[in-house]
């Protein structure tokens, strides 16, 4: 049926119009781009310090030179440490999460810790937290503390960012309609049952990206090691630096954790969207 | 079309403001350049001559903290301290007064950053390595510093009495410095050595039974052993590289035109013997340290 419709004369004219306009924003915006860019390039190469900035940042020969330690520190502990680091994160998160939502009078106790301990850790500098763990820890000597920087500073990392991820968390929960929670009730489930099938699952979708934020800052943050002399990607690159007087292996690490960064964002997009097509359960 | 057109009129003006602030850095560092450019010859090297940062003001720079015993209290203007004291040498050698010298506070790390430094000259513990000559200037030597290797008096590095006693250890030294390359290429532990960001993180790790033992140019050890760690002991000095020492120099902006006159002035230091008296006065007799072999 539909091959037999013939656009008018006026609709031909109408699509003739729709495809110049939109040929004229193309060349614009091309334009705009081409020139834009362009002349921010060239405002930037032309610049009398660029050859020197070129040779500070962007030498081809010390991003060479580099690239070896900077590889071995990248993979050994700034990816390590990540990886050990973020299921820790969080459960301990969830955990401190769920103590603040806590209704039974008899867990105060535990309420009123996860509270200033969520206040406590956000407010300290990451920075100033490995330093007190990784070197105030083992300074204590206690018999059985293990003395090793590395381990004190995951253990600081753990719990400032569990502080961050906690918030998360509890903004998730606290999302949630009454109204789940009364249907709960009324269908008999337990306050513990409530949370456990029915408020935690979907507090966890909604707040996958912000914890995807969490996750790349705490990539980022891993390089905090180098306060105890764990010479990971980016301290290596800070190291060669040093030697050397050129700052191209901190543009190399750069690229390391930037290469890291995407592909965790395309998982999280692809993780959220499985996640919504399974709770929309084939609705549009 | 709406949205477009206010978009490329927003653009317009940052897209100005960055090809504008091209000419206005061109015309500064050619300025700087051309003076740069002329050689001095031996009398210009007086206050009223010298193309210092601040005309008849000699400003030199040092990080912070400023440790001794190259600085004293962490104040380099004291004239205290080895190195401030051979600053304060220079700077009356070439005809500034006291008064006529300010110091700035440089972190190591951005000495070598590219562009207009903020000093005429950095004095702060700084080996003179060909690779870095290439991106700033150098003056002679004022220093040659051998390696020290410390350790906690109960420590399994305390017996060592060899550099290959150290290979089996954890070893640490600070970043950037000979004493870190040391590690690396002559004694070449099994265990990769701990780098640190400075001599404040490496003493607390060595307390912390962290590492087995610290290195560090002879006198800096000198000083952490007899009063920052008593339960510490140096346990031998060595050369870092056979044959030729490396020493420190301050450190000028590449093409700097004030290398030749601190030079000059150095050299007047050596010969007259101030140099080595100032040695012997801020930094501690180094003869009874047992050489690692």
């Amino acid at each position: 049926m539909t091959d037999l419709w013939q656009p008018s004369a006026r609709e031909l004219e109408r699509q003739e119009t729709r495809r110049s306009m939109s040929r004229r924003s193309l060349l614009i915006a091309t334009v705009a781009v081409v020139v834009f860019f362009g002349a921010v390039i060239l405002a930037v190469v032309s610049s009398p310090g660029w050859p020197n900035v070129r040779n500070t940042f962007f030498s081809v020969e010390h991003a060479k030179a580099s690239f070896p330690e900077i590889w071995k520190g990248f993979w050994r502990y700034n990816v390590i440490i990540f990886l050990i680091a973020e299921p820790l994160i969080l459960v301990l998160a969830l955990a401190v999460a769920l103590a603040r939502q806590a209704r039974a009078p008899w867990l105060t106790p535990i309420r009123i810790i996860a509270v200033v301990y969520t206040d406590l850790f956000r407010g300290i500098p990451t920075l100033l937290l490995v330093m007190l763990f990784a070197f105030g820890m083992p300074a204590l000597q206690l018999r059985g503390v293990p003395n090793s920087g590395l381990f004190w500073s995951i253990v600081a990392l753990v719990l400032s960012y569990g502080a961050y991820v906690a918030e998360v968390f509890r903004s998730g929960i606290e999302s949630i309609h009454p109204s789940q929670v009364t249907s709960a009730e009324a269908l008999g489930l337990s306050r513990g049952q409530t949370m456990r099938h029915v408020v935690v699952p979907q507090a966890v979708r909604r707040v996958v990206p912000p914890l995807l934020n969490d996750f790349v800052s705490l990539q980022k943050d891993t390089a905090l090691v180098f306060v105890v002399g764990v010479l990971d990607g980016v301290w290596a690159a800070q190291d060669y630096g040093n030697y050397n007087f050129n700052y191209t292996p901190m543009v190399v690490v750069a690229a390391f954790f930037v290469v890291l960064t995407i592909p965790l964002a395309r998982l999280t997009d692809w993780l959220q969207r499985r996640m919504a097509e399974r709770e929309r359960a084939g609705a549009r | 079309m709406h949205l477009r057109l206010p978009t490329l009129f927003l653009a317009t003006p940052l897209l100005m403001a960055a090809v504008a602030c091209a000419p206005v850095d061109d015309s500064s560092s050619t300025a700087s350049d051309s003076a740069g450019g002329s050689s001095p010859s031996a009398d210009a090297c007086t206050p009223d001559s010298m193309q210092t940062l601040t005309p008849g003001t000699l400003t030199i720079g040092t990080d912070s903290p400023a440790y001794d015993p190259w600085f004293r209290n962490n104040d380099p203007s004291n004239g205290k301290g080895f190195e401030s004291a051979v600053a304060y040498a220079v700077a009356d050698q070439l005809g500034f007064a006291r008064d006529q010298v300010t110091w700035v506070k440089v972190p190591f790390n951005s000495s070598y950053k590219p562009g207009d430094k903020n000093f005429d000259f950095d004095i702060n513990q700084i080996s003179i390595t060909p690779a870095r000559a290439k991106v700033v200037d150098f003056s002679d030597g004022y220093y040659a510093a051998s390696q020290a290797v410390i350790a906690l008096d109960d420590s399994p590095a305390a017996s060592a009495t060899s550099l290959d006693d150290l290979k089996g250890l954890r070893l640490g030294a600070q970043t950037g410095t000979t004493s870190l390359s040391a590690i690396r290429d002559v004694i070449q532990p099994d265990t990769e050595p701990l780098v640190f960001p400075n001599t404040n993180a490496a003493k607390q790790a060595l307390m912390n039974d962290q590492v087995d033992a610290i290195l560090a140019d002879l006198p800096t050890a000198f000083y952490i052993v007899a009063v920052e760690i008593p339960k510490a002991s140096i346990i031998g000095q060595f050369q870092a590289e056979s044959g030729e020492q490396e020493e420190f120099g301050m450190l000028f902006a590449k093409g700097s035109p004030l290398v030749p006159c601190v030079n000059q002035a150095l050299q007047a230091l050596k010969d007259d013997g101030t140099l080595d008296q100032l040695e012997q006065r801020w930094l501690s007799d180094t003869v009874d340290v047992p050489v690692l072999q």
